[in-house]
């Protein structure tokens, strides 16, 4: 391969491997460096071996179409993404920081609501919040945490600092494409594992099984953790196979599970009943319990609502946690830090702009042309207005929805989102705008990621990093440049 | 271990023999039909009749020849019972018990499936069927390797010994069937001439002929090849073989009682043959109650560890 950075530029954006001169940054040098020296052909070799070890292992994730769901192999661009372990050390300092706030504001608002009284939070946020549950109000779960598993997504902007774009606490996805991405780049780039400078991340399993063993109602040496599924036909059931077999526990589906009449969950074993101290559940709040919300539902366990009331099982994460991860919510987020914890927020948010405030919705309607607008309640990526990237109709049809349910919508400047090199179908090396999704885990104790998701818009100039909508991955390096630099590189 | 998983592990198991003996089926058949004398008849169709899929292949094909049954084995997405339909049971069952599973288990399936499914024209063309063939049944074995070096003798890896011998056996029955059936069809003078080249082929498929030899110690002939293969202690794809593997494993599990009782019962039933003559159609009819048995076997165990009744404690 040539000389990679000579040509490459992605000014005005921040390129996470290659700053504006050309010249790698220090966490990227060994890598790029040995780009450099493999010739075009074994680095077209090594994306082949990328995409068979992705079929073989059969890394997939489900795309739900017109002409039904498709199984996908997952998009991974082999050019990892490095971060300096100095940088990350503050982000992650932030991101415990941001779900210890979080986690306080969502035991407050179902207990005393102090954050409404003293003003922190007008009322009617909360009153309007379709993810704010009146059956979980007095309801303590251990710890007092209530989101115990949160993908935060942070962007980096032009200037090259983290911010938070949103929090995701209901039932975040990904991390097993974390987990398997670095697998993927052993294979693929063995030889830059060889020293350690590259920090490891395979430790999430077994801290994903310690944070849930930890709520445990019963207090036995072996609780019993299941992962409950809505099936092979969600879009994350890869996902939730993996992690039940990185933490051996039993993955199962609601038919597997029921509520007997000591209020205590049971599943159903060739032994007969067995009981279930914690579920690690991925489906949504409404379809948990067809006897308390949608009846209509068969994913769910009849009567769940009921054993967890009881404190006789620990839901992670908790029923009603979501009230906390609404994008009207995320803009009082940096005030909740101060009111909770006294400090200042470490991480910043991007700016707000809330519809339902006339001002602001006035601001919005006028420069929808260059603005983010995004609906209050959905996640990936749907239903989401792109200002610069679209049509004069588009932003007519969004202007009468946000006249229609204001409430219901933010907006946020478009952010110069940072990028980082892919290597395109010609073999190019090309920026592409990403973001990250570290995870963070909460209940005894609190732990974050090395590092995180990396989400890439594989289409040039595009900002949606959503897999549902072509995004790819990356494998992300936190790399301690120390390290590096005491070996004398 | 759920009820679900372990009824998933189960036909997973059945499924992956499923495709290792269509794959030797085809594969013996296509030997068998250079070996034998020119005038004697003997159809590929005939294969369709032992796997007990006359109706579907009739309302898919007209020409009863090789290729279309070979693709009606092999390919054939309409036939549940073909060998790529079953891959993807393998797979869709693994799919969904990749928890209780070695972690390979997901990428050999995944290897092999592909395989399959990018080289399933070489399988129905003549010319480089054997070598198909073969990889198919290597990548079975591999995965029959890698469960049996690094899988947790648990209820799990017990529900797929049982998987994985009551189709063996069933695979075993219907071979018999089809021997004696031929030979029963053919001319009185061509019987031993034909007999020599069918039993081989009938052991050859069950990769028994060595074992034969070294057991059994004389020429290949009906009798001796039919008791073999249901009687024999020690070779692993044999009828008794089959039955105790099932005993063994369910008899780790709770609730064995009967089944394990019913197995005994089938095993008395399992007679060595005395001479040729007597595999006749009484032994075709026996054959087809071993058959019956197995499929009650297969609906009992069904019934006792699959479908969970609330109150069933251990």
């Amino acid at each position: 391969m040539e000389k990679l950075s000579q040509d490459y530029r992605s000014a005005p954006f921040f390129d996470e491997l290659i700053d504006h001169k050309g010249s790698p940054r220090p966490p990227a040098k060994q890598l790029l460096h040995y780009l450099e020296s493999l010739p075009p052909e074994e680095l077209e070799k090594r994306r082949q071996t990328a995409e068979a070890t992705i079929q073989e292992m059969g890394i997939s994730f489900t795309v739900y179409t017109d002409e039904g769901n498709i199984d996908r192999a997952w998009p991974f661009d082999i050019i990892p993404r490095t971060i300096d372990a100095q940088d990350w050390k503050i982000a992650e300092a932030g991101l415990k920081q941001r779900l210890t706030a979080l986690n306080k504001f969502i035991d407050d608002l179902y207990h005393d609501q102090n954050c409404i009284k003293d003003g922190i939070i007008p009322e009617h946020i909360i009153k309007d919040s379709k993810n704010f549950l009146p059956e979980c109000v007095g309801v303590s779960p251990a710890f007092g945490v209530w989101a115990h598993i949160c993908g935060t997504d942070l962007v980096r902007d032009a200037d090259g600092e983290f911010y938070v774009l949103e929090d995701n606490l209901r039932v975040p996805s990904g991390v097993s494409y974390m987990l398997e991405n670095r697998a993927l780049t052993k294979r693929v780039l063995p030889e830059l594992f060889e020293n350690d400078r590259i920090l490891p991340l395979d430790s999430y399993p077994g801290q994903l099984f310690e944070t849930l063993a930890a709520l445990s109602p019963r207090k036995v040496p072996q609780p019993e953790i299941v992962v409950l599924t809505p099936g092979i036909y969600n879009s994350a059931y890869f996902e939730h196979a993996f992690l039940a077999q990185q933490m051996g526990a039993e993955l199962v589906e609601g038919s597997d599970l029921f509520v007997d009449e000591d209020d205590c969950v049971y599943m159903k074993t060739i032994y007969g009943p067995e009981r279930v101290d914690v579920i690690y559940r991925r489906i949504d709040d409404l379809f948990i319990d067809p006897e308390t919300f949608e009846p209509e539902s068969v994913l769910g366990v009849p009567g769940l609502m009921r054993a967890w009331r009881a404190g006789n099982v620990a839901l992670a994460n908790a029923p009603g946690a979501g009230v906390a991860d609404d994008k009207v919510v995320y803009a009082y987020v940096p005030a909740l830090i101060r009111y909770y914890l006294d400090e200042e927020p470490i991480l910043k948010n991007v700016e707000t702009y809330l519809c339902e405030n006339d001002e602001d919705r006035e601001f919005v309607l006028a420069h929808l042309d260059q603005l983010v607008v995004k609906p209050a309640n959905e996640s990936g990526g749907y239903g989401m207005l792109v200002g610069p990237h679209s049509t004069k109709k588009e932003q007519q049809t969004f202007a009468k929805l946000i006249k229609e349910n204001p409430r219901n919508y933010i907006a946020q400047p478009t952010l110069k989102l940072s990028t980082a090199p892919i290597l395109t179908d010609k073999g190019d090396i090309d920026p592409r705008h990403l973001d990250l999704r570290p995870f963070i885990l909460q209940s005894k104790d609190t732990y974050v990621t090395t590092g995180g998701l990396t989400r890439v818009a594989m289409k040039k100039g595009s900002l949606v990093v959503n897999s549902s909508q072509g995004g790819g991955s990356k494998d992300t390096w936190i790399v301690d440049t120390k390290v590096t630099e005491a070996k004398g590189e | 271990m759920l009820s679900r998983v372990a009824e998933r592990l189960y036909w997973s198991a059945r499924y992956l023999e499923r495709v290792e003996n269509t794959a030797r089926l085809v594969s013996v058949y296509d030997e068998l039909l250079f070996d034998l004398p020119r005038e004697v008849e003997i159809s590929w169709y005939n294969l369709i009749t032992i796997n007990s899929g006359t109706q579907a292949f009739d309302q898919r094909y007209k020409n009863k020849d090789e290729r279309n049954v070979v693709k009606f084995l092999l390919s054939d997405d309409s036939n549940s019972g073909s060998m790529l339909s079953s891959l993807k049971m393998v797979r869709e069952n693994i799919r969904t018990t990749r928890d209780v599973l070695p972690q390979e288990m997901w990428e050999l399936v995944n290897e092999l499936d592909l395989y399959a499914r990018q080289n399933i024209k070489q399988g129905i063309n003549r010319s480089e069927r054997h070598t198909f063939l073969n990889t198919i049944i290597e990548g079975c074995q591999k995965v029959v390797g890698l469960l049996a070096a690094t899988m947790c003798r648990d209820a799990g890896w017990n529900f797929m010994i049982m998987g994985r011998y009551i189709e063996r056996a069933d695979m075993n029955t219907r071979i018999l069937d089809a021997a004696v059936s031929q030979m029963l069809q053919s001319e009185e003078d061509e019987v031993i001439k034909l007999g020599q080249v069918i039993w081989t082929k009938v052991l050859k498929s069950q990769s028994a002929i060595l074992n034969y030899r070294r057991t059994v110690r004389s020429t290949v002939n009906g009798a001796k090849a039919a008791t073999f293969l249901m009687t024999d202690n020690y070779f692993p794809r044999s009828q008794k073989y089959c039955m105790t593997q099932i005993r063994e494993a369910a008899s780790t599990l709770p609730r064995s009682g009967l089944i394990a009782a019913n197995i005994d019962k089938l095993l008395e039933e399992t007679k060595s043959v005395e001479s040729s003559e007597a595999l006749n159609h009484d032994y075709r009819e026996h054959l087809n109650d071993i058959q019956l048995a197995i499929i009650e076997l297969n609906h009992q165990i069904t019934e006792n560890w699959f479908y969970f009744r609330q109150g069933d404690a251990a």
